[in-house]
């Protein structure tokens, strides 16, 4: 629509306003981040990485990063893999059976967090995977699956079925099909929904909050801890650094598309 | 062909397994706490007649989930006409301030509200440094707060439905609009508009169903003092251990939600709702 039609000042002071009221208050916590004081505020006297310097030696919070970066590749390969041949196989066998499958794959989508994390406080008391490393990664890779499902699909629907009936006719097998028609041709897809499934499971507080107390202390739980009991900078800190990671994991995954879009 | 068939339904089944055994079977087993717990029978279900608590958590959610949506159309609109209209060029930055808050840490932009709107907070300070207000004013740990916090993580969710219909809007029909003599509100009120409506009630639906469960924010930004439903189940069950009443009100809350979808399915086209290809 480019340049056709310009927008009258109510639109744009709208567009622009709304924008600056998404963008501007992450801005904020930058300089709060190089404060010198010990408290939430802007810089008094000057700047100071103080609280990054503190962050780095804290080695609470560091166990926190390192324990939800884990979390995350595990369960993201947990979703990526069972997904992605989930999406695969609803794509191929096209039925109205396998297009009920994947509304039912979207589910965690739709359900709040809260719901399901009461039930798994429950049900993994009886499987004995309350704080568990492997009971967090299942939960986060079931809930990160519908990322991937959509992603792939998304993928495959400009994939010509053809091709894959052509290797199979010329006598390829499944497994050969899939990793030398099918993989290649749809990764940009499972990339794109591998980040998505990362960050979901970076991110994911809500059913930490019910399935893990001590030994497992994601980065969102400590966080959640200091927002509700101190006001330390250090929480800024973590916080810049957060949004830089998001940010660059957005840009790869926006390079991904570009390139497959050309 | 059938040999062929049963493969394939073989790549489908780690997830289909993994969902049924890990994430369906435990939401049911809510659904079944919810009539057997303290005691078999609808009485968890009376409560929504008989008790006040119940009663206010329902309304309280509600009316936050009815002024978040409102508002968030309000702006998502106005950002997704502005995309829309924007140059190639100018759209990729328009973009960016949606999609960088969408997939930001919801923890991270609590935070940052908090951070601008508690008492000591930099907005307080600031009109108080500039003279404009004596006391602090209440922004943050009541429903304004939520509010506040509610919209700007929605707001996302609003923009992305209403520009995909959006972008099917033919452009030359508003320039033709214009150059047959009608003003700037007329052509969007009796052109722009009718064609962007659909993508205005699947943003609608979105927002409003993800608002209604919606836990980490109102939890921070209400500070305890006004409560959602997600964080009043989340108190029956961590510290009233009231799990009858917890699994009542979260299968009341996926219910609506469902029966929301349900209704809306007719207008909205789901699948858009919920990404292109799925």
């Amino acid at each position: 629509m480019e340049g056709a039609y310009k927008p009258g000042w109510v639109g744009r002071a709208l567009g622009w306003g709304t924008a600056l009221y998404l963008v501007l208050p992450l801005f904020i916590i930058l300089p709060v981040s190089i404060t010198d004081q010990r408290y939430l505020s802007l810089p008094q006297e000057g700047v100071s990485l103080r609280h990054y310097a503190a962050l780095f030696a804290s080695s609470d919070w560091f166990a926190s990063i390192a324990q939800s970066f884990w979390i995350a590749c595990a369960s993201t390969v947990l979703a990526v893999t069972t997904g992605t041949l989930f999406a695969i196989a609803c794509w191929r066998l096209n039925r109205r059976s396998t297009e009920l499958l994947r509304a039912l794959m979207l589910l965690p989508l739709i359900v709040p967090s809260i719901v399901y994390a009461i039930g798994l406080y429950r049900y993994f008391g009886w499987w004995d995977l309350l704080d568990r490393f492997a009971g967090v990664v299942i939960a986060h890779g079931v809930t990160g699956i519908p990322y991937v499902v959509i992603t792939v699909s998304t993928a495959l629907a400009s994939f010509d079925p053809r091709l894959e009936q052509a290797a199979r006719g010329m006598g390829a097998s499944l497994r050969q099909v899939l990793a030398w028609v099918i993989l290649p041709r749809i990764m940009p897809g499972i990339v794109s929904g591998a980040i998505f499934a990362f960050i979901h499971s970076w991110d994911e507080l809500v059913i930490v909050l019910f399935i893990a107390s001590r030994d497992v202390f994601t980065l969102p739980r400590r966080i959640w801890d200091g927002i509700n009991e101190n006001q330390d900078p250090i929480m800024a800190a973590v916080a810049v650094l957060l949004i830089g990671f998001t940010t660059l994991l957005l840009i790869v995954d926006m390079a991904l598309r570009r390139r497959r879009d050309t | 062909m059938r040999r062929s068939d049963a493969a394939w339904v073989g790549l489908l089944l780690p997830a289909f397994l993994l969902l049924s055994v890990f994430y369906i079977t435990p939401i049911l087993q809510v659904l079944a706490i919810s009539f057997i717990e303290p005691e078999p029978g609808w009485g968890n279900y009376e409560r929504i007649a008989t008790n006040l608590s119940v009663q206010r958590v329902i309304v309280t959610t509600l009316r936050i989930c009815a002024i978040t949506t409102a508002l968030a159309l309000f702006l998502g609109y106005g950002l997704a006409y502005a995309i829309t209209l924007a140059s190639e060029q100018a759209r990729r930055w328009w973009l960016l301030c949606v999609l960088v808050p969408l997939w930001i840490s919801v923890l991270v932009r609590a935070f940052a509200w908090v951070t601008l709107l508690r008492r000591q907070g930099l907005i307080n300070q600031t009109l108080q440094g500039a003279g404009v207000i004596a006391e602090p004013l209440e922004l943050v740990w009541n429903e304004f707060g939520i509010i506040v916090g509610m919209v700007h993580y929605m707001v996302p969710y609003a923009v992305l439905p209403m520009l995909a219909s959006m972008r099917e809007v033919e452009p030359r029909l508003l320039a033709a609009a214009r150059g047959m003599g009608a003003s700037r509100g007329q052509v969007f009120r009796r052109v722009f508009f009718p064609l962007s409506a659909p993508g205005l009630v699947a943003a609608g639906v979105l927002v409003f169903i993800f608002s209604l469960g919606f836990y980490i924010t109102p939890a921070i930004l209400g500070g305890g003092r006004t409560l959602m439903v997600a964080e009043w189940i989340s108190l029956q069950i961590l510290d009233l251990i009231r799990w009858g009443l917890g699994a009542m009100m979260a299968t009341l809350l996926v219910v609506t939600i469902l029966v929301t979808l349900a209704v809306f399915s007719r207008v909205v086209n789901m699948r858009r709702l919920f990404g292109g290809g799925a």
